[in-house]
């Protein structure tokens, strides 16, 4: 690369806005089947938890060593069974919100105080009313700070992904490293920052909104 | 010559019959393609070039672009994640193969290609004129030092000095394998860089490698003032493009499909693609962009 | 089944433990980025933690640091540093230099935002007798904040570390070194044994690390269970 290419060239960005919108549109699409997919699991994983508690342990054991996979790692190692496909990404990201959420969830409704919990007995709430008009709405505050994080970790490994083959802002960053190209490169990465910080803010504006209490601090 | 109408009309109707239905028999189908690049820009240009030609002919196209290495695109081809690659006649034959012989001539190489890829329902066209080999390079001053002028002369000082090429080189029969076989050479250590990309070219440039592994048609060796060792034992050679296509594809799309893909092949040569290279890695234009300046260059769209 | 074995004869095979490549290499290599990545963090975060928690400001900065932290994704930080220093001071930009550059932003944040709450959940009014003593400010810090808030400092330098190993993986896309190498060149390569061991040695490494903190924690007297969740690059 010549030391007299620039930084930034504007002109690029201006002509490649539908390539760089498509980029953002395909980026949320991976961000939202992965964390939409793992609550869905988490949820499951979480009501067995609580309704088995000895299966926790081990529950959290498997989804935190998924964690330390290195996301490379896990990705290329479904390849030769998912192909570089989709399905290989999501299996991967999904993988990785589970233990976030799944943790968040059952500490959620662990927090739920037992007073609270005998009370809607009393009340007649069966298990399940009682879980679900009681219990789940006191957890949802910890269940929305999960998704938060959730969502913002995903938001980064999705620019991983670029590397097995699908696209999000991840293929600008590798297209800059292909091509030695600083722009698509910058443009990337500047736009998963700010699509990580908008994401961040506005799930942190939700907490605050279902958190009415802990705004007295 | 009232008699003869009929007959007349009889014959151009037969004719036209002939002509009209096309010499496969069947109607030319629209087909759905999913071409893959390697993850260098040359073989972006080229999906591109393929594909936006095909997409214009009503075809729909869709692309992965810098998918991987052969080793990663091969099998998405086989398992059929993708059904077309721009590929290089004689390490792809090597790569499916598994054979190590030096292919010199591409028309011979051709045949062989295809017997390997039959079984596995791939087919392989015709080949274009362009051809892109790996190319050893050395900045002007390491050439100057250890007296470099062609690949020979590596086997005397290779152990000396470090070969900086893609992570698959040393499994590949064009690269350390071959270089071993062929010309004996071993160099003091291997390190793992990118597809004769950027990182390659920083590499040589800045003395963290002394060989570097580009390709031929690298627009950036010309611009850097590379010395390009030169194959004398023609361990490289054949790598002529040529596009790969799934068999049921290529089925469906009939001979207008296969005539259109060799038209288009014709079309590239070595000046010319290594002209859209440069004008990708040294003026930063976008390989889809090149591809559409090349294809209504050379009239294949409008 | 015989793919886990194949991966452990990979790792037992003695020509994988010798040379440029080999496992010692490559492990010295990815400690060294990871510790010079959370060292380098630290030296910023832990004095600007203790700072801001002794004087109870920047609460702003210090907590939502961590969500500008996760925001940042790793591989565009590494392309970014490395494309930089092959600009400016090309012999920099192989191996160390890039993936020590973007580690630093990661380990931060966890770092400075436990610190900062560590030293802040220190009991006011031990604080206030410590000044009543007549102890300097910085007198309160060193001997009543840190030690009171040590077991949140760990917790953020063990979720720091964490991250950062299984992170500094990927300076191995912009020929950086590490175990890293093991991952990408397996997948090139289509060895699956050596990318397997390369995973599976990142998680021994995760692991020593959290036995190691574990370890430090016991040894400063307190456990926590605050900020168990890494972070992911």
């Amino acid at each position: 690369m010549s030391t007299d290419e620039p930084l930034i060239r504007w002109d690029w960005i201006a002509s490649h806005v539908p390539d760089i919108a498509a980029r953002v549109g395909e980026h949320l699409v991976l961000v939202g089947i992965a964390v939409g997919a793992g609550l869905v699991m988490a949820f499951a994983l979480a009501l067995l938890a609580i309704w088995r508690p000895r299966l926790y342990g081990p529950i959290v054991w498997v989804t935190g060593t998924l964690y330390t996979i290195p996301s490379l790692a896990l990705f290329a190692l479904l390849i030769p069974f998912t192909g570089l496909s989709l399905l290989t990404a999501e299996i991967g990201l999904v993988g990785y919100t589970l233990l976030i959420l799944v943790r968040n969830i059952v500490i959620g409704i662990r927090e739920v105080p037992a007073e609270v919990r005998e009370s809607a007995t009393a009340m007649g709430y069966s298990p399940v009313q009682r879980f679900a008009l009681v219990e789940l709405p006191i957890a949802v505050p910890a269940i929305v700070a999960g998704v938060r994080l959730a969502t913002v970790t995903t938001i980064g490994l999705v620019t991983v992904t670029a590397v097995i083959g699908q696209g999000g802002l991840g293929s600008l960053i590798l297209d800059g490293l292909i091509l030695f190209f600083s722009t698509p490169l910058i443009v990337g990465a500047a736009l998963s920052v700010l699509l990580a910080v908008a994401a961040d803010a506005g799930l942190a504006l939700v907490q605050r909104a279902v958190t009415p209490w802990s705004r007295a601090r | 010559m009232r008699r003869s109408v009929p007959i007349l009309l009889a014959i151009f109707g037969l004719l036209a019959a002939a002509c009209g239905g096309g010499g496969a028999g069947a109607p030319a189908t629209k087909v759905s393609l999913t071409i893959a690049s390697f993850n260098f820009a040359e073989s972006q240009i080229l999906a591109e070039i393929y594909g936006q030609a095909l997409a214009t002919d009503g075809h729909t196209v869709q692309y992965k672009h810098k998918l991987g290495n052969r080793e990663i695109v091969f099998p998405a081809l086989e398992k059929g994640d993708i059904n077309f690659v721009p590929e290089y006649l004689a390490t792809s034959l090597a790569f499916a193969t598994k054979a190590t012989d030096k292919v010199g001539d591409p028309a011979k190489a051709l045949p062989s290609f295809r017997d390997a890829l039959k079984p596995k329902g791939i087919a392989a066209l015709e080949f274009a004129s362009a051809i892109d080999t790996n190319a050893f390079v050395v900045t002007k001053a390491t050439a100057q030092k250890h007296n470099l002028r062609k690949m020979s002369d590596l086997t005397a000082v290779a152990k000396q000095l470090t070969l900086g090429a893609p992570p698959e080189c040393p499994q590949r029969p064009f690269c350390l394998q071959g270089l071993k076989s062929a010309y004996g050479i071993e160099f003091k250590e291997f390190k793992a860089l990118d597809a004769g990309g950027p990182i390659t070219v920083a590499a040589v440039e800045s003395g963290q490698v002394d060989v570097g592994l580009l390709f031929s048609t690298d627009a950036q060796i010309a611009a850097k003032g590379f010395v390009l060792l030169e194959d004398d034992k023609k361990l490289q050679a054949a790598d002529n493009v040529v596009p790969v296509v799934r068999q049921d594809v290529i089925d469906k799309g009939g001979a207008t499909l296969t005539t259109r893909i060799n038209d288009i092949s014709k079309k590239i040569t070595t000046e010319k693609l290594t002209a859209l290279n440069g004008k990708v890695q040294i003026d930063k234009k976008d390989p889809a962009d090149v591809a559409k300046e090349f294809l209504k260059a050379e009239g294949l769209i409008k | 089944m015989d793919f886990l074995l194949a991966a452990l004869a990979w790792l037992a095979a003695p020509i994988h433990w010798s040379g440029p490549d080999g496992i010692p290499t490559r492990v010295l290599e990815h400690l060294a980025y990871s510790l010079s990545g959370v060292g380098a963090a630290a030296l910023v975060a832990i004095p600007l933690g203790l700072m801001l928690g002794h004087i109870g400001r920047g609460a702003f900065l210090a907590i939502n640091i961590a969500g500008v932290g996760r925001a940042l994704p790793t591989f565009a930080l590494l392309v970014i540093a490395f494309l930089l220093l092959a600009r400016t001071a090309p012999p920099l930009a192989f191996g160390f230099w890039p993936t020590f550059l973007a580690m630093v932003p990661l380990a931060l944040p966890p770092i400075l935002t436990n610190t900062y709450v560590g030293v802040r959940g220190v009991d006011r009014d031990v604080v206030e007798a410590a000044r009543g003593m007549g102890m300097s400010e910085l007198g309160i810090v060193r001997a009543v904040e840190v030690p009171l808030g040590m077991p949140l400092i760990l917790a953020g330098l063990r979720t720091a570390s964490i991250a950062v190993i299984a992170t500094a993986t990927l300076g191995a896309l912009v020929a950086g070194g590490g175990i890293g190498r093991y991952i990408v060149d397996g997948l090139a390569l289509q060895e699956y044994e050596r990318l397997f061991a390369g995973a599976f040695l990142v998680a021994l490494l995760a692991i020593g690390t959290e036995l190691a903190f574990g370890l430090l924690e016991r040894m400063s007297g307190h456990t926590s269970t605050v900020g168990r969740v890494p972070l992911r690059g």
